[in-house]
């Protein structure tokens, strides 16, 4: 499904295959280059390699297609316009995931610096999946969640993978690569390293 | 019409009243008298040598003159636009950006306003081209150099925003939109406010100075009137092209925030 063929961008290289249902928890170190490697699949930053989806090569596309079928997800998403619902093409969409993540309803008028980074990061996430991406590069996608937000997160991106969405979990927490992860990556000096199952 | 002639005589004791100011500087400790005696000196020295100057291209009335005069005009200007960012765009972008944008918008209003109000003959004559570029310059320079550092100050502060909508699949347009929006208002405002309070708030030198020449007031309001319209066609045409171009520059093909062309944040 998605295939990557010595990326480089900076410090980090990278080559590996991803299929399609497959979750691979990426671990290592902080500053050891995980969000570049997730930023340059997504060519948010100068990058070289070849990189396909589907034996469709990424240059072959606009990047924002590309973007929407290949989703980066940041820990701390940006926001661009001042109430919650004016960064979702279609509010109503959304109102399921977003209740399912604990979060009511009518926060969807809500202005955008009353929300707690807990919350961001959950609304972040509903937004990259109502693009009903092929792939999704999660960066630390729990990192300012309780445990029992944590728990739903993982119950969500599960119930997506088991659709045929392939994902990119970089994570800190050990125990969360083994529960969300079908296949472990340890990043160290820039380069990737799968471990055995 | 006639006018009351000044010998450099007569501007001795209008001069006193920025010694007046010295003195001040002096007994109140503001330490400013240094620099007041330097711009004195240098606004004394550059008004009588673009006097000879203006003199010398009014008697020759050449084309190559007043173009050559504009130009250094023009580049004078985007070293001002330069000067007046905390961030600046690198390599040949740094200066071409700003000096492209004024000559284009400067160059194009006050092409218009001769060749189709004044119709002065020959139609490049430097007694109307270049005091009016000049006008025209000084505020879309302005318009300009806001424009260009709210862009790149706005992109560098909101750098997650605009990567999130990029990351979402936005076109590097729509993700720089909002801020876009924000340097295009920088830098439309001040034209704006001068307009509205222009004749109650403040009287315009051009229109000061053709009264004092003896021209009648209505006909110096026309005037004012006709180079306001083209202070303002100049200053949005120039703040447009500046931040599209700013904008162009500062994402690439792949529609990618690239910030690494924004030199770091001067310390002043």
């Amino acid at each position: 499904m998605l295939t990557v063929e010595t990326l480089c961008r900076l410090h980090v290289s990278a080559s590996f295959e991803l299929h399609s249902g497959e979750c691979i928890a990426l671990q290592g170190a902080s500053g050891v280059g995980k969000s570049l490697l997730l930023r340059a699949i997504a060519d948010l930053d100068p990058n070289e390699g070849i990189l396909k989806l589907d034996g469709v090569l990424r240059e072959s596309m606009p990047a924002p297609v590309w973007r929407k079928k290949v989703t980066y997800v940041a820990a701390e998403p940006g926001w661009w316009a001042e109430t919650v619902q004016e960064h979702f093409p279609a509010w109503g969409e959304a109102i399921p995931l977003v209740g399912r993540l604990g979060l009511p309803v009518e926060c969807g008028t809500w202005d955008i610096r009353r929300l707690s980074t807990g919350e961001k990061q959950r609304l972040g996430l509903v937004r990259a999946l109502l693009l009903d991406s092929r792939v999704l590069l999660l960066d630390e996608p729990t990192s300012a969640l309780d445990g029992k937000s944590t728990k739903i997160v993982e119950s969500m991106i599960a119930d997506r993978a088991s659709l045929g969405t392939s994902i990119i979990w970089s994570t800190h927490d050990g125990a969360q690569a083994q529960r969300v992860g079908t296949r472990l990556f340890v990043m160290s000096g820039g380069r990737i390293e799968e471990l055995p199952p | 019409m006639t006018y009351i002639q000044l010998s450099y005589g007569d501007l001795v004791l209008p001069a006193l009243l920025v010694v007046m100011n010295g003195v001040l500087s002096i007994a109140l400790h503001l330490r400013l008298e240094k620099q007041l005696a330097i711009a004195t000196a240098r606004m004394f020295i550059q008004l009588v040598l673009v006097g000879y100057v203006l003199t010398f291209l009014f008697a020759t009335v050449s084309p190559f003159w007043t173009a050559l005069a504009a130009v250094v005009m023009v580049l004078f200007a985007s070293r001002e636009i330069v000067a007046r960012q905390k961030r600046r765009l690198m390599g040949v972008w740094t200066y071409g950006l700003g000096a492209a944008c004024t000559l284009m918008a400067a160059g194009t209003v006050t092409i218009f306003s001769l060749i189709t109000q004044l119709h002065p003959d020959p139609w490049y004559h430097p007694r109307y081209a270049l005091p009016l570029l000049g006008m025209i310059l000084g505020n879309t320079m302005t318009g300009i150099g806001l424009g260009l550092d709210v862009l790149t100050n706005g992109l560098v502060r909101e750098r997650a925003a605009v990567e999130a909508h990029l990351a979402l699949g936005a076109t590097r347009y729509q993700a720089l939109l909002p801020v876009i929006r924000d340097a295009l208002r920088s830098g439309f405002m001040p034209t704006i406010n001068g307009m509205a309070a222009i004749g109650l708030v403040s009287l315009p030198g051009m229109m000061t100075g053709q009264i004092l020449a003896g021209v009648e007031p209505a006909d110096a309001v026309k005037y004012q009137l006709l180079i306001m319209f083209l202070i303002a066609g100049g200053t949005g045409l120039g703040t447009l092209a500046a931040v599209i171009g700013g904008g162009y520059r500062l994402t690439d093909h792949r529609h990618r925030l690239r910030l690494d062309r924004i030199s770091s944040e001067r310390t002043t």
